[in-house]
């Protein structure tokens, strides 16, 4: 691995070092005087009802699959843009239709009502 | 240096694979197998492959993992998370096929029976050029088709949403 990415491994150890080290020093120094109240996860407004771990509706599927979709479509523009200029007006053109083609996708989500939150 | 980072990598790369079908837990699954994903980017760092580390976070570990979490979100998982590991012969018969598997993969990798031929474009050539403009150049050149093919696979992903999804039950 080229040594240019050193800075990124040593921020990344530095980020596990400083969330593993706050929580080990809250747990070391926080005193601890539970009650009913400070255990809840609000300690104010409505007494929670139910569990977080309800089913979600079908709708956050489908949003989250056209994001798939979206963000593919944008994984190819990253090389595409790199080369850009030697591929000059070639370049342009075939992504032109591939954004074209993806477009028809994206008209046909809108018209469907893909995008509303009914 | 470079071993040693290897090293460490993949043995994240496994234990976090081995936490993913170990915790009862989906969702904890699920962030595991994130874990698995950034460790396996960073050896496609190593493998002097940028572009599809990049890849591997962006869609992988970010696009992907949403799905996944929604796939989790959607089905009634509270049971599955009570049942415990079932024993006796479905246990043994896992094993059995983890082991015929481990056989293949060491004969096809360990035997010489897929030998690479090495290609036009080198580790250092690419590191030279630039793994992203290597990538770009062949992609928008001589994978033209494939290229503009995959956008209508793209388009047939988002019609097949969209129809799935927006069915109205009568």
């Amino acid at each position: 691995m080229p040594i240019e990415y050193l800075p990124i491994l040593a921020l990344i150890v530095l980020a596990v070092l400083f969330a593993l080290g706050t929580l080990l020093m809250s747990s070391i120094f926080g005193p601890k005087r539970p009650t009913p109240e400070k255990l809840s996860p609000y300690e104010c407004g409505i007494t929670p009802v139910g569990t977080a771990r309800e089913r979600f509706s079908v709708k956050f599927y489908l949003i989250a699959m056209l994001f798939i979709v979206f963000d593919i479509e944008i994984v190819f523009l990253y090389p595409w843009a790199v080369v850009f200029r030697q591929l000059r007006l070639f370049g342009l053109i075939e992504m032109a239709i591939f954004i074209l083609i993806l477009c028809i996708g994206l008209c046909y989500a809108w018209k469907k009502g893909g995008l509303e939150w009914e | 240096m470079e071993l040693g980072l290897f090293i460490v990598l993949a043995l994240v790369a496994m234990a976090s694979a081995i936490a993913v079908i170990i915790q009862r837990n989906p969702v904890y699954s699920a962030l595991y197998l994130i874990l698995t994903f950034l460790s396996l980017a960073g050896l496609y760092l190593q493998l002097q492959a940028q572009f599809i580390a990049a890849i591997q976070v962006i869609v992988y570990a970010g696009a992907i993992m949403v799905l996944f979490l929604f796939v989790i979100m959607l089905l009634d998982l509270r049971k599955e998370e009570q049942r415990a590991v079932k024993g006796g012969y479905q246990l043994l018969i896992g094993l059995l096929l983890a082991a015929i598997l481990l056989g293949e993969l060491g004969l096809v990798f360990g035997g010489g029976v897929l030998k690479g031929v090495p290609g036009e474009f080198s580790p250092e050539k690419v590191s030279a050029l630039g793994n992203t403009q290597v990538v770009g150049r062949l992609l928008f050149t001589d994978f033209l088709l494939p290229f503009e093919l995959t956008s209508v696979i793209l388009l047939v992903a988002i019609v097949g949403a969209i129809v799935l999804a927006k069915r109205r039950l009568d």
